[in-house]
C-alpha cells in the first residue's frame, strides 16, 4: 500500500504572529516557517506503517510556494520516499485554500493510487479543518477525522477520533482519508546522515494546470485585524484578596 | 436568503445550547430551517422548534445516520441544499466532519468557525490560533460555514415551529460506527457553562486535578485542561481547550497551573472574567488575566475552595 501524506508550510507555532499595518494581511517576510504540526504526526504515522509492513511506500506532497521544498525534505529526512511539489503561488502571502488543495490531492491520488491519505486535522495558519474531509467527497472515500489511533489492517482500518464527548472509534473501508490529531503520536527528529540522504530523494515539480486545478480564491480577504486587546488585569496578594475581587466583581 | 442550520444532536437528544446560539447567529442571514439527523431525533426535533427564530424543523431520522458518520450526513445535506441561500451549523466535532466535506460536494469553499456576520456574503473568523481576526467576503453560490457559537448569544425558547419528518439517503456503506467511550458527568457542559475551571501540567498528575475538580465542583463549573495536562494524561482529551480543542467564553475562567500559551489562550481569552493562578510571575498568562495570583496552587487552590461561600 501507497501513503500520501499532504504536508503545509505554515509560520512556526512558537512565533508570534504581527498583523500588518495596512491589514492586508500577516506578515510572513522573514519569519521562520516549519512543517504544520499535525502534519509532522501525520509523516510519522506513515512511516511506522511502513515499519510495521503495512505500507511500503511513503510520498509527502506539498501545494504552495516554492519554498515548500524544504518542508518537503523535512517530511523525506523523516523516512518519506518521495515528494511531489505543487508550485501553485510566488508569494507565502497567498495561501491555496483546502477546496483547491484538495482538487489538487485528488490529481494526486488519481495518478498515485494510494490506499491511504493521512492529512493533518487542521493547518495551524487558517485554522480551517477541511482539506482532508473535501478530498475525501471529491474521491468518494471514506473518512476518519481527528484521529488519535489508527489501525490498519488489510480492506478496513480502526480510527479512535477524539470528539467532542469523548473518544469515538469508527471502521472505514479502505482507500480511505484519514486526518490526524496531536495525541496519535509522536513524530521523531530526522537524523542528520537521514537528512543529508533526503536530499538525494526524489522531488517532482508540478502546477496546478498539471492536475487541470484552477487554485484561484473562492474567498476574498476583505482584511485581516488584531483581536482585540484585553484591559489590563491586576496582581492580587493573597487568596483573600482574590475571593474579595471576585465578589465585588459578581462572578462568585 | 433562507438558511438551513444543521442542529447539534447526541444520541437523539438537542443539544440546546449550541443550536440556539446557531440559530441566532444565523437569522441575521435569512429563515432558518433546522435539521435534525439520527436515528431517533424526533424528540431533538420538538424541542428544536421551541427555538425561537426557527421557522421550521426537518428531520431526518433513520439508523444510518445513528452517529452522524459524515459520509450518509453530508449526503443528505447535499440532497437539501437546492433551497438554500446559506447552510450552517454550530462548530461541534460533528460539524468539523461532515460540513467541509458538503462543502466539496457543492463544489464551495468552506468557511470555518465564523464569529461575526457582516453580510450574506461576508464573514469575519480568527485565523492563527485567533492572533488574527480575517473578514472574508464569499463568491460561491452557497454559503456552508460552521459558527464558533461561544460568542452569541442563545435564542430563546418561546417558538413553535412546524416538524416535517423527511426521508434518509441510502447507506454509502463507506464507514461504520463503532463505540463511542463518554465520560459521564454531572458538571455542566464545557462549551455551555458559566464558569470553567481549568488545570495545566502544574497540577502534576490525575490524582492531584481533584483539587481542580473540587474548586469547581464548588464554584458549579466545567472542568477544563491544558493540552499538557491532557497530554500527560492528568486529564481526559474531551477536556481540551484552545486553538485545537475547545473554545470557551464563560463569565468566569479560572487557570491553574497554566502558562498561557497562545494556543490555549486562543480557546478562553473572550472570556469575561479571567483568573490565574501560576508560581511563574512572569506566566504569559498574567497578561490576558483580569486577576492574578502568584502563589504554589497546593496551597492557594484549597484555600480558595474553602473560602469560597
Ligand atoms: C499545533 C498545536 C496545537 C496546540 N493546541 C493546544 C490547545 O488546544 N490547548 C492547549 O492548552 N495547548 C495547545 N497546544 C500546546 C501549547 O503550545 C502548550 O504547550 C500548552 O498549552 C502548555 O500547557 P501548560 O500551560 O499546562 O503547561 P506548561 O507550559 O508546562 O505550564 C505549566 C505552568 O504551571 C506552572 N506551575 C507548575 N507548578 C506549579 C505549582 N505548584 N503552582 C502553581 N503553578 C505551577 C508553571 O509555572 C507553568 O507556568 C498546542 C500546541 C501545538 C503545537
Ligand atoms: N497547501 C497545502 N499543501 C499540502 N497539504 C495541505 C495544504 N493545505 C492543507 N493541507 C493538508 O490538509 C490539512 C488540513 O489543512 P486545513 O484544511 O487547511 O486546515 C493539513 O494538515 C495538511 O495535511
Amino acid at each position: 500500500m501507497k501513503v500520501l501524506v499532504p504536508v503545509k508550510r505554515v509560520i512556526d507555532y512558537n512565533v508570534k504572529v504581527r498583523v500588518k499595518a495596512d491589514g492586508s494581511g500577516v506578515d510572513l517576510a522573514n519569519v521562520k516557517m516549519s512543517m504544520n504540526p499535525f502534519d509532522e504526526i501525520a509523516v510519522e504515522e506513515a512511516i511506522r506503517l511502513k515499519e510495521a509492513g503495512k505500507a511500503d511506500e511513503v510520498v509527502a506532497v506539498s501545494v504552495g510556494v516554492k519554498q515548500a521544498q524544504e518542508t518537503l525534505r523535512t517530511a523525506l529526512a523523516m523516512g518519506a520516499d518521495r515528494a511531489i511539489l505543487v508550485v501553485a503561488a510566488d508569494d507565502v502571502h497567498n495561501d491555496i485554500e483546502p477546496l483547491a488543495v484538495a482538487k489538487i490531492l485528488k490529481g494526486i491520488v488519481d495518478e498515485e493510487q494510494p490506499g491511504l491519505v493521512l492529512c493533518g486535522k487542521q493547518a495551524i495558519d487558517n485554522d480551517m479543518n477541511a482539506t482532508g474531509q473535501m478530498l475525501s467527497a471529491l474521491l468518494g472515500w471514506s473518512q476518519a477525522t481527528f484521529a488519535s489511533e489508527v489501525d490498519v489492517d488489510g480492506d478496513s482500518a480502526v480510527v479512535t477520533r477524539e470528539v467532542d464527548g469523548g473518544l469515538q472509534t469508527i471502521k472505514v473501508k479502505m482507500p480511505s482519508i484519514v486526518t490526524v490529531d496531536l495525541r496519535l503520536n509522536e513524530p521523531r527528529y530526522a537524523s542528520l546522515p537521514n537528512i543529508m540522504k533526503a536530499k538525494k530523494k526524489p522531488l517532482d515539480e508540478k502546477t496546478p494546470a498539471d492536475y487541470g486545478v484552477d487554485a484561484s480564491p473562492r474567498l476574498t480577504v476583505v482584511s485581516t485585524k488584531e483581536p482585540e486587546a484585553r484591559s489590563a488585569g491586576i496582581m492580587v496578594g493573597s487568596v483573600d484578596e482574590l475571593v474579595e475581587k471576585l465578589k465585588e466583581a459578581g462572578a462568585v | 436568503m433562507a438558511v438551513l442550520l444543521i442542529a447539534d444532536v447526541n444520541a437523539g437528544e438537542l443539544s440546546v445550547d449550541a443550536t440556539a446560539k446557531a440559530v441566532s447567529a444565523a437569522g441575521a442571514l435569512g429563515d432558518v430551517t433546522v435539521l435534525c439527523v439520527g436515528a431517533n431525533c424526533k424528540g431533538a426535533a420538538d424541542e428544536a422548534a421551541k427555538i425561537d427564530g426557527v421557522a421550521k424543523v426537518l428531520c431526518a431520522e433513520d439508523a444510518v445516520l445513528g452517529h452522524q458518520m459524515a459520509e450518509p450526513a453530508a449526503d443528505l445535506i447535499v440532497s437539501l441544499a437546492g433551497d438554500y441561500s446559506h447552510i450552517a451549523a454550530p462548530g461541534t466535532t460533528d460539524a468539523k466532519n461532515i460540513m467541509p466535506r458538503v462543502a466539496a460536494l457543492l463544489d464551495t469553499q468552506i468557511i470555518s468557525e465564523v464569529t461575526a456576520i457582516v453580510d450574506g456574503d461576508t464573514f469575519e473568523r480568527p485565523i492563527y490560533a485567533g492572533n488574527a481576526i480575517q473578514t472574508v467576503k464569499s463568491g460561491d453560490a452557497t454559503k456552508v460555514m460552521t459558527i464558533r457559537t461561544a460568542g452569541f448569544d442563545a435564542a430563546g425558547m418561546g417558538g413553535s415551529a412546524s416538524v416535517e419528518a423527511i426521508g434518509a439517503p441510502a447507506d454509502p456503506g463507506l464507514s461504520s460506527w463503532v463505540e463511542d467511550k463518554v465520560a459521564e458527568s454531572d458538571r455542566p457542559e464545557l462549551t455551555s457553562a458559566g464558569v470553567v475551571v481549568s488545570g495545566g501540567r502544574g497540577v502534576g498528575s490525575e490524582e492531584d486535578f481533584a483539587l481542580i475538580e473540587g474548586l469547581a465542583d464548588k464554584l458549579n463549573a466545567a472542568v477544563g485542561a491544558s493540552r499538557a495536562a491532557v497530554d500527560s494524561g492528568y486529564a481526559p482529551n474531551d477536556w481540551q481547550v484552545g486553538q485545537t480543542g475547545k473554545v470557551v467564553a464563560p463569565d468566569l475562567y479560572v487557570a491553574v497551573g497554566i502558562s498561557g500559551a497562545i494556543q490555549h489562550l486562543a480557546g478562553m481569552k473572550d472570556s469575561k472574567i479571567i483568573v490565574a493562578i501560576n508560581k511563574d510571575e512572569e506566566a504569559p498568562i498574567f497578561q490576558v488575566a483580569d486577576f492574578g495570583l502568584v502563589a504554589d496552587l497546593f496551597d492557594a487552590v484549597p484555600e480558595l475552595t474553602s473560602k469560597l461561600g
